[in-house]
């Protein structure tokens, strides 16, 4: 109990861990709620989302998935880096983290506009004279992967901050704080993707 | 205590730290000062519900329209409701004393991380405005009540998005509060403060906590769905579409039945902090106590099924959240009886504090058993939607949240200000706002029972002499507020300087200078008995 | 006439949280060994989905799921090393949040 005393000067680096945790518990339930949307209405229209899954792209689904897993590694990799002392290393993994995540990105946007080509988008004429179950795996496929989307941006512009402090070291050995918090953040995004990919992509 | 011996000592109040001025205020990572910016805030934001109340309670003088027709009428409840749930309620017990006082109770010199702290104060100011605003903006004041229905809120013209948008807002400042506040009792405890050694109202506070952090977003994404069906026509609520209005419901009340708790399980702590200070004896119970917080957290988690009875839930559901809804009346009548054990052969010094206290559990009680009757299966289809519910749950929020809250205030306020208010004023107040309470909202419960709907701005003649005489009972407590605001509001600048323990209090607040100084604590102290040792005050 | 606190909690065991002064380093060699089971899974996953297993298709694209994210939350997020309250606090939002879902369908399934 004697290092329990912390006051505000003392930097507490597992408090700032433990926060970090908690905020993740709340981005868990606010993709849960999406979630349960989504078991709702699978068990509503379990045909018409065997369907909508099989339009979409498992191909591009599986390659996004590896990007994100291989990225969740290195991210892991480069706390590892900084641990250890390896600056460059870090700069390095860091660098190759947000590459993924951009080359994630570019696919999801080719995945996107490819769809709205073919006016599959919420409100859209072609959306309406679906089936209402396949209407309502799209409205999930947009609100789910686009909620995932904007999180995969702060990740990024986040990791991106880390870039910068580890290069004038204020990320350094000792002081990791931000790079372990991010990490733990794009470690969620890849959680949340890794329920997302099988629920959107292979349940057909 | 007061002589800090060779140090000058300085209140907080007139501590200036890297900013000078107003500044000093509006930027402050200090606890101590964001409480007081969160208790300002919530009083002006309460005086504007309490004025659209007593607008509805005039409107309800006569059958029907006395001074306003019904599309007004649903702005004023919903904008009422909108208010003081998400604005008034749901913050005001964490954020302005929990604020204010977890730090302090548990020996810490502020929270675990201060500036968000600051950032959540105002994300909750923006929240707040954006609410205000959405009664005035655009098109006309949200009128869908605020539980924003679907598929009505999809639909309605008025300015639902808005009110929307700061639900979701308040949410998140209400997020950022409950983790702060955990890992602030996770780390920040003093040398000995073991887990029960802690006071109540940290506590209560906990437990709190994680129902904020762990429900609250689901509203946040359930407010988000909503907007994408007004904004892009999603669907998932829209039977037209394929969606499921009652999916709504349930997504709703995941969260705000837990809110229901986020706002009573704080006040249940205040007072928890009281009785023992008031009997000068320790609190009965003290393990009790804790795990009934515990277990009123965990288990409000799962009755959110009870307000949806009559929406057409399966059998076994409506039979599963019947009973959770009894199981978690348990330990709720457990504290009761702690609190009442509590005082039982203590030195009763009957104190405003604890007058609003004995209030509270008088209400709570009132509260709770109604409770049970929209619990049952059977009687709640009789009384569904009907005044009755707004009886019962403003006997909760009002006679329990409320209550507490003045009970706090009058306990606190030498600490916060170090000043003492005028005790016979404080006591006409209570007596007034108690009688004017109970006046106001009992003919609820019977013309309820008798089919008084809720929401409407008319009603059938016989309903008239209840109407008439809730309306004289919210007259009475709007003016017993009034009194006790005034009251308080006079001793800040004009009230004689407070002693540092004017209760005999045995907590860590009552220890220290009041009011008490920028980082609380000269030297952080050391902490050998459990709370609530009155054997021998001085070496505690 | 106080109700003695619990025995069964002892204060250590809560205040766990206070006492990992000394941080776990993960090795590259540990961290590649886990990325290389999860693309193994990913491809599993991926394969299975071809077999039309019917209902179970759900139910086996789940476990290979959950087996995922167990292993990133233990391995990648360093959960392994983490304090005992830290494992107890994440192991308990996840059933918490399955009993939501399955409350929820309480009503859903037997409507």
């Amino acid at each position: 109990m004697s290092d329990s005393h912390n006051n505000i000067e003392h930097f507490d680096n597992e408090a700032g861990k433990m926060g970090m945790w908690i905020f993740l518990f709340t981005e868990l339930f606010l993709f849960g709620g999406l979630f349960l949307v989504y078991a709702v209405f699978r068990t509503k229209y379990s045909a018409d989302f065997h369907a909508g899954a099989s339009e979409l792209n498992s191909f591009i689904g599986t390659l996004n998935t590896v990007f994100l897993l291989t990225s969740s590694m290195t991210v892991a990799m480069s706390l590892t880096a900084i641990q250890k002392n390896n600056k460059n290393l870090a700069l390095f993994l860091v660098s190759v983290t947000i590459m993924l995540a951009a080359l994630f990105m570019m696919n999801k946007y080719f995945e996107w506009s490819h769809k709205f080509e073919f006016k599959i988008y919420p409100g859209s004429s072609v959306l309406k004279n679906m089936n209402r179950g396949e209407l309502l795996f799209f409205g999930l496929y947009y609100m789910m992967t686009g909620l995932h989307a904007l999180h995969v941006l702060v990740g990024m512009i986040l990791l991106s901050i880390n870039l910068v402090k580890i290069k004038r070291g204020v990320v350094n050995m000792k002081r990791y704080l931000l790079l372990e918090n991010s990490a733990l953040y794009w470690h969620l995004v890849d959680l949340i993707w890794i329920f997302l990919f099988p629920l959107l992509y292979l349940i057909t | 205590m007061t002589d800090t011996g060779s140090r000058t000592y300085v209140s907080y109040l007139d501590h200036q730290g890297r900013f000078k001025g107003i500044f000093s205020w509006l930027l402050s990572t200090d606890h101590k000062k964001i409480g007081l910016m969160y208790l300002n805030a919530v009083i002006v934001f309460f005086f504007v519900a309490v004025i659209l109340g007593l607008l509805m309670r005039i409107e309800l003088l006569a059958p029907g329209r006395t001074i306003m027709g019904p599309q007004t009428y649903n702005g004023m409840f919903t904008i009422h409701g909108v208010i003081m749930v998400f604005i008034i309620v749901i913050p005001a017990l964490p954020a302005v004393f929990g604020n204010f006082f977890l730090p302090i109770l548990i020996g810490a010199k502020d929270v675990a991380f201060p500036r968000l702290n600051l950032f959540s104060f105002y994300l909750y100011i923006l929240g707040a405005i954006l609410g205000v605003l959405s009664q005035f903006a655009g098109s006309g004041p949200p009128d869908t009540g605020w539980t924003f229905y679907v598929p009505y809120s999809a639909q309605s013209a008025t300015n639902v998005i808005y009110a929307l948008t700061a639900a979701f807002i308040l949410g998140f400042s209400s997020i950022l509060t409950g983790l702060n506040f955990i890992v602030t009792i996770h780390r920040m405890r003093a040398p000995g403060m073991t887990w029960f050694k802690m006071p109540l109202f940290p506590w209560a506070l906990y437990a709190t906590a994680w129902i904020q952090v762990l429900a609250t977003p689901i509203i946040g994404i359930t407010l988000l769905m909503v907007i994408a069906e007004r904004v892009l026509n999603i669907g998932f609520f829209d039977p037209a579409l394929g969606g499921d209005p009652v999916l709504f419901q349930h997504l709703f009340w995941i969260y705000s039945h837990p809110a229901v708790y986020i706002m009573v399980l704080p006040a249940m702590g205040i007072v928890s902090e009281i009785f023992p200070t008031f009997s000068q004896k320790p609190v009965f119970g003290y393990g009790a106590i804790v795990f009934s917080s515990l277990a009123i957290a965990f288990v409000g988690s799962f009755v959110w099924g009870h307000h949806m009875f009559t929406s057409g839930m399966s059998y076994w559901a409506r039979w599963f959240f019947s009973f959770t809804t009894f199981i978690v009346a348990v330990p709720s009548a457990i504290k009761v009886f702690n609190w009442i054990s509590t005082m039982y052969g203590g030195s009763i010094d009957l104190k405003p504090p604890l007058l609003y206290a004995i209030g509270f559990i008088f209400l709570f009680m009132i509260g709770g058993f109604t409770g049970l009757t929209l619990g049952s299966l059977a009687s709640n289809i009789q009384v569904h939607g009907t005044s009755y519910v707004v009886a019962h749950f403003h006997y909760i929020i009002f006679g329990g949240m409320g209550f507490a809250f003045f009970a706090g205030i009058h306990y606190w306020f030498p600490k916060m200000f170090g000043k003492m208010y005028n005790f016979t004023i404080a006591n006409i107040s209570w007596v007034l706002v108690f009688v004017g309470f109970n006046v106001f909202y009992f003919p609820q419960f019977i013309i309820g029972f008798q089919g008084m709907p809720r929401r409407s701005f008319d009603y059938l003649p016989q309903f008239q002499t209840g109407e008439v005489i809730s309306s004289i009972g919210s007259m009475v407590l709007v003016a017993g507020l009034f009194l006790m605001v005034i009251n308080l509001f006079r001793a800040v600048y004009k009230g004689d300087p407070a002693p540092a323990n004017p209760w005999k209090g045995v907590t860590l607040e009552w220890q220290i200078p009041s009011p008490p100084e920028h980082e609380n604590f000269e030297t952080i102290p050391e902490i050998k008995n459990k709370p609530y040792f009155f054997g021998n005050t001085s070496t505690n | 006439m106080d109700i003695p606190l619990p025995a069964f909690i002892p204060d250590n065991l809560i205040n766990k949280d206070h006492m990992n002064n000394e941080t776990h380093i993960s090795s590259y060699s540990s961290l590649a060994i886990v990325l290389i089971i999860l693309l193994l899974l990913t491809m599993i996953s991926v394969t299975v989905t071809g077999f039309h297993l019917g209902p179970f298709a759900v139910a086996a694209a789940l476990i290979i799921a959950s087996i995922k994210v167990a292993s990133v939350i233990t391995y990648f997020m360093h959960v392994k090393f983490e304090s005992l309250f830290m494992k107890l606090m994440i192991s308990g939002v996840f059933v918490i949040f399955a009993l939501i879902i399955i409350i929820t369908f309480i009503d859903y399934l037997l409507r």
